[in-house]
Parts: C-alpha cells; structure tokens; sequence
C-alpha cells in the first residue's frame, strides 16, 4: 500500500473547519485522514511545517494545444506547467486540430494525459462541430467518453438558436455550458480594449459592450432552458453585474477570472508588446477593479487561467497579427495571493476555494476537498517567500507571459496528485 | 513589468518634449532657406546610409524623406513592399535584422500596423524614423505642419485648430493632436460620430470635439482637412453619399473662422469629397506648402538622429 505523509502544515479545506498544524495522510491515492500528530509508521512524510496544505488545485481552463499544435505546448508540457503552478488537475478548451468535438478526439486527449501528463486532465467538449456555431457536436457521447462541459471557447456560438438547443441538449446530458462570451461582429478587428488606451495607441478597440451584450444573451437562454451556465474570463464590470443578478434570481449560472483581469488593466501594458495581447482584453483600471471587488464579494466563483500558449514566432510579429492569449499556470498562484490575499481583499479560505472546491462544484468532480475518501491531490504552497517568475524557467512550452520579471511573495511548494509527490519548488519535477 | 528600452529614433510625437521639438523646427528654418538655393546640397551625413522602408505605397513622404536625406549627402535605399521578402512569407522582424546586418545608420519606416516601429525598435539596434505606422503617429507630418502654420503665424500659443474628418483613423490627427498640445493650442476634432471616439478628448489637454463644421471652424487661425476613404473602408462607418454635405470644407465655411485662417491637407486631396476645389486652390490654403516644408523638417530630423 503506497502511503504518504504530509506534516505539520496549516490545512486549509474550504469544506471542512481548518486544522492549525494538522497531518493529511493519503493512502492508495485517497485521503485516508486528516488530523494532528497522526500514525503513519513506515509512510513516505513530506514535511509542510510553515506552509498551507490544500486540496488539489483545479484550473478549469487552459489550452494544451495539442492534437494539432504541439509545437505551442504538448498535454505533457502543459500539465508540467500546471503541476508548478500547484494545479492538479486542468481542464483543456477544445479548440485544439482537430477540434474537440466528437468523442474519438475525446478519448485521444484522455489516452495521451494518462501516458504523458502528471496532472489529471478532464477536457471540455466542443458545443458545435469544429465549433463553427452551427451543428451541435457530439455532445452525448463525449460526455460519455469523459468530457466535463462544453464550450466553443474562442469562437463563439453567435446564433442564439443554436446556443439555446446546445443549453437544452447539455441539461439533458448533466453538462454545464461555458461560453467565451464575445459577440464577434462588435469586436470584429479589434485588438485591445477599447478605451483611451486604444484610441491613444491608433489600435481598433474590443468594447466591453461585446461581452455585455453576450452574457446577458446566455443568461436569458440559460433561464429560458435551465442549463448550467458558466461565463469563461469575465472582464467587464457590467458583465460582474449581470452575473450578480442573475445570482440573485438563483439561476445556475457561473463565472470564473483569470489572474491577468483580476491583476491588469489596459494602461499597465507596454504598447504593441503581444505577451499583453489576449481575449477578453484586459480592460479599463474600473473593470479590473469590479473583477477583484467580483471575487470578494462571491459573485465571481473561481479563478481559471486560460493558458494559452503560443510559439514565440507566432507572438514575435506586428500587435495586429500576432494571435491572443498569454500563458498562465505558474503564475496563478503568486498572483492571487499579491493581488487578492496580501491586499487583505479576501481571506486564505476563499483564496483556496477559488482555486478548488468552486471549479470542482462547477464541473461536478469529485475533488476540491481534503475529507477522507476524497481523492488524493493536494497543492501545498507558502505566503512568504520572496521569488521571480523567470519566463526562461517556465516549464510550457511557450514563453507568451506578461509577468516575466514580476516579483512575488509566496507560491506553490509542492504538488501532488493522487498521492505521488509530482512537482517540488526545491527539485523542480519528480523523476519518473 | 518588464523594462522598455531606450529609443534613439523618432517614434512619435506624443513622447517627445517642448524643446526637443522646438530643436528641430528651428534647424527645419534654417533648412528652408537652403530650399531658394541654386546648390542646395550639404555633406553634412555624407558618407551615412539610410534605408527608406516603406510596407504601404506613398509617394510624397518617401520623396519627401528620399530627397531629404540626399539633401544632407546621405546614401539611401529605397525598398517597397512589393518588391521585398515580405511578399515571400519572411517575418518582419527577419526583414528588419537582415536589413540591419548591412549596418545602415537609420532605417525609415512605414508600416499599415500601429506600433510596428515600437515593436522593432524593441529588438533592433539600428534607429528607426516612423513615417507612418497604421492609425496611430506621422511624427514628420505633424513636424511640417507646425512649420507651416509658424510660416504664417509668430507662435502655436493660443491658437484653435480644427481638424476635420476620419479622426479615429488619422494617424495625422494624432500627431498633431500632441505636438499642438504641448505647444498650448487649442484642437477641436470634428468629423461623423462613429470616427470620432469621445475618448479622443482625453488625449491632450486643450482637445475638444465638435460635430458640426460650423462649431469646428467658428474662430480657427488653422483648419487641417483628413483624406477621408469611403471607398477603401471596409464597412460603413457613415453614410457615405453625404459626407460632403456635412464634412466637406467649402467657401461659405471660411467666413467663420479667422480672417487670417490658413487651410492645410496632408495629401492626397480628393477634390469634392473632403474639400472643394475653390478652398483647394484659394489663397488661404497652405497645402502646397506644407509638402514644401515637409523635405526641410526631415532634413532636421534625419540630421538630429544621425549627428
């Protein structure tokens, strides 16, 4: 029986009462009990004195880029990240080549992660074939074949009747549905936000109004079906608003923020410089504001990076041609305890739930807890010690980040899935 | 955040100060005179070469540039984008390092995006002179245009200028935008609502917008008129049969403003459209002059960068 000893650490289980310096003892993969001073003779021990000791830390989404462009980042590479960033587990956005859509594509991802990733990997589905927007995809038998949700992220479902169908169709089938909530014709050109920032640098603008019109579209369609709806990114303030109210009336609806929106605005970024280029754009220091006052306040239910790796040459080009996304995974963490936690913004608790038990609620896995039965995973990280994210070191394949050089207090220590120690800060990835 | 590194080019104008601009426009008079000469060829960058890059067509500003530079007894080269190794899949920054690799002392560059000269001249040693990049800096033609208006007036201090037309795209527009604020002029920006972003008068100080031509040009010492492209627009940001109507300067319009009012045009014109043929040709426009102008203040320019 493998059995694995983590002491001393302060556990943090935003569904369990907190244990000052408790001991998690995982067993065959599971936890088998959490508590103080616990017996574990003949147990491999990690020692976690001083640190945080959390469930597994999910990031419901990310690009992995492979089938299709592994040049960009491999299952393998991507997972590598994730593990030093402290997630787990990650779930990939289909938009890979061939897309995501039928459940043959489905079980390559999850047969490549089972060989090659150290992190679990739960894909999302696409809602329509090659998520052109206008056939439903396969979305029963990739539910079938291990799908979590679906989502046509990066190209948005424009046509209303088809999102409505999907909404039904994924209710049916237990799915929730995430939309990259975008309405393409009023973003069309666009490249930054659109605000001063853009108009001062000759760039065509991404008004804030293009993900308003969207969520509020889904929103109504989402109560009109009764699907589950998640909103991917979330950026604008009003957008905040409207999830906040729809809260309100108890409709099933979501939404995650990646540590780029809840950390910058439009006028934090070097001009023309692509590793500040992404979708949803960052946008005005007053949305940004209404992100980390989201997260607070509850209305905005988990953190997601939205990895999303690109070779350098592909960034290395004129800012209009140059393709949106910036990766994420290991800076996630630093982030959100410099931006949310030190700043006093919200306690370690909701910090943890951000980054586990809210995304597992979200995609209804069995994870995000730290109670015995619970499966294994566990992100151990510390909230002080000084380090520099070095892009270089980075452990994606792409080197597409805007904090290469960003000085952060406390981040992952250590990471480990089902047991085994897979990634360690002094050691870097476990052998094997 | 990571570091941005030093310039030694000329970028735009928004960057630059007072004085650094008053330093050019002043070594640009002094260039003038030259232009009435018989022989009006220096060596002061004699043995200098300097690549005149241009990705979009353009034939006065590459003149322009072209004679400057032979002007002061620099070498250049020409390159168009039709004929370079961009048109053979090769990435800008490839063509830009390969260029550089022949150590030129300045490469002037115009380009459709916004920003491109920023992003090389992040990766490049050799100085980069922007002569255009897609909507957003002309630094030179703003230069020339402050030299013509001090042609006809002792100081940009106090004076209203009304710019007209497709402001959101006028990479003109935001030149002068700057560089007359920095002067203490007062800029009202006039054109069709949708190409004129109310976010443009936080640009500067002094900015405000108008959409009607009679609030614009009502007590203007300047008008500059924008080319406006209605038919390389690709899609209807106006209703485009009226533009004239609503936007177009005509002869009734000059009455409004000063008695003393100069009308300028970066080029090229289109007669009927933006401007009439009357205010065109009249007294009080100054377009001619400003291309003039254009060869002396790039001559300051070209010899402030390379000295």
């Amino acid at each position: 029986m493998r059995r694995l000893l983590i002491r001393g650490g302060r556990v943090v289980d935003p569904l369990a009462a907190n244990e000052e310096a408790a001991d998690v003892l995982i067993e065959d993969g599971r936890v088998a009990a959490v508590g103080p001073s616990l017996d574990a003779a003949g147990a491999e021990t990690f020692d976690a004195a001083g640190r945080i000791v959390a469930p597994g830390f999910i990031d419901m989404h990310v690009h992995l880029r492979e089938p299709g462009f592994e040049h960009a980042e491999t299952i393998e590479t991507g997972a590598m990240a994730a593990a030093a960033g402290g997630f787990t587990s990650i779930c990939p956005m289909p938009n890979t080549q061939p897309v995501n859509d039928n459940a043959t594509v489905t079980s390559y991802i999850i047969e490549r992660a089972r060989r090659h990733a150290i992190v679990n990997v739960f894909p999302i589905g696409a809602i329509t074939r090659d998520s052109a927007g206008e056939e439903l995809a396969a979305i029963g038998s990739m539910k079938r074949a291990g799908v979590v949700a679906i989502s046509d992220d990066g190209r948005p479902v424009m046509n209303a009747r088809v999102m409505r169908r999907a909404m039904e169709y994924a209710r049916a089938c237990g799915l929730p549905v995430i939309d990259h909530c975008e309405d393409l014709n009023l973003s069309a050109c666009g490249d930054m936000h659109e605000g001063v920032e853009s108009v001062r640098r000759g760039v065509q603008g991404i008004p804030g109004c293009s993900e308003d019109v969207m969520v509020a579209r889904d929103i109504l369609l989402a109560e009109v079906t009764g699907a589950r709806f998640h909103v991917a990114h979330i950026s604008s303030r009003y957008s905040v608003a409207m999830v906040a109210q729809a809260k309100s009336r108890r409709l099933a609806v979501t939404c995650e923020a990646t540590p780029h929106h809840f950390s910058l605005a439009d006028q934090d970024t070097i001009p023309y410089d692509s590793d500040y280029k992404m979708k949803p754009p960052l946008r005005s220091a007053c949305d940004r504001d209404a992100i980390v006052q989201g997260i607070a306040a509850g209305v905005i239910d988990a953190i997601a990076t939205d990895h999303a790796p690109h070779a350098g040459s592909e960034k290395m080009q004129e800012f209009d041609r140059c393709p949106f996304g910036v990766t994420g995974l290991e800076t996630a963490l630093g982030l959100a305890l410099d931006r949310l936690f030190h700043t006093g913004r919200i306690p370690l608790r909701r910090l943890v739930e951000l980054f586990s038990a809210a995304p597992a609620r979200i995609l209804g896995l069995d994870r995000g807890t730290l109670r015995p039965g619970a499966p294994g995973d566990v992100t151990i990280f510390d909230l002080d010690t000084e380090w520099i994210f070095d892009v270089n070191s980075s452990l994606s394949k792409s080197k597409n980040s805007p904090f290469d050089g960003t000085r952060f207090r406390g981040g992952p220590v250590a990471t480990i899935v089902a047991g085994r120690v897979v990634w360690r800060r002094e050691g870097g990835l476990a052998a094997g | 955040m990571k570091p941005e590194s030093p310039r030694a080019g000329l970028l735009g104008i928004e960057e630059l100060d007072r004085p650094q601009i008053e330093a050019i426009l002043w070594r640009a008079k002094d260039f003038q005179a030259v232009q009435h000469q018989t022989v009006k060829k220096f060596d002061i960058l004699r043995g200098r070469m300097i690549v005149n890059l241009f990705f979009e067509s353009s034939t006065r500003t590459r003149t322009s540039f072209e004679i400057a530079a032979k002007r002061l007894g620099a070498d250049t080269v020409s390159i168009t984008a039709a004929g370079s190794s961009l048109s053979k899949g090769e990435s800008l920054v490839d063509t830009l390092n390969t260029l550089a690799a022949m150590r030129p002392d300045a490469i002037v560059m115009r380009h459709s995006a916004s920003g491109a000269p920023y992003f090389l001249a992040r990766h490049l040693p050799t100085p980069i002179i922007n002569a255009g990049d897609g909507t957003h800096e002309h630094p030179t033609q703003a230069l020339l245009d402050a030299l013509t208006i001090l042609d006809h007036r002792p100081t940009l201090e106090g004076l209203r200028v009304a710019i007209i037309g497709d402001i959101a795209h006028s990479r003109v527009a935001r030149s002068n935008i700057h560089l007359l604020a920095k002067f203490g002029a007062s800029v009202v920006l006039c054109g069709p609502a949708p190409l004129l972003p109310p976010e443009l008068a936080r640009l500067a100080p002094g900015v405000s917008l108008a959409h009607e031509m009679s609030e614009a040009i009502r007590d203007a010492d300047v008008i500059m008129m924008l080319r406006v492209q209605i038919e390389r627009q690709q899609e209807a940001f106006f209703p485009g049969g009226e533009y004239f109507q609503f936007y177009g300067l005509r002869p009734e319009h000059i009455s409004l403003a000063r008695p003393d009012v100069i009308v300028m045009h970066p080029g090229p014109i289109n007669r009927g459209r933006e401007i009439s043929s009357e205010v065109a040709d009249s007294k009080i426009s100054a377009i001619l002059n400003q291309v003039e102008n254009g060869v002396a203040v790039r001559m300051a320019v070209l010899e402030r960068i390379l000295n």
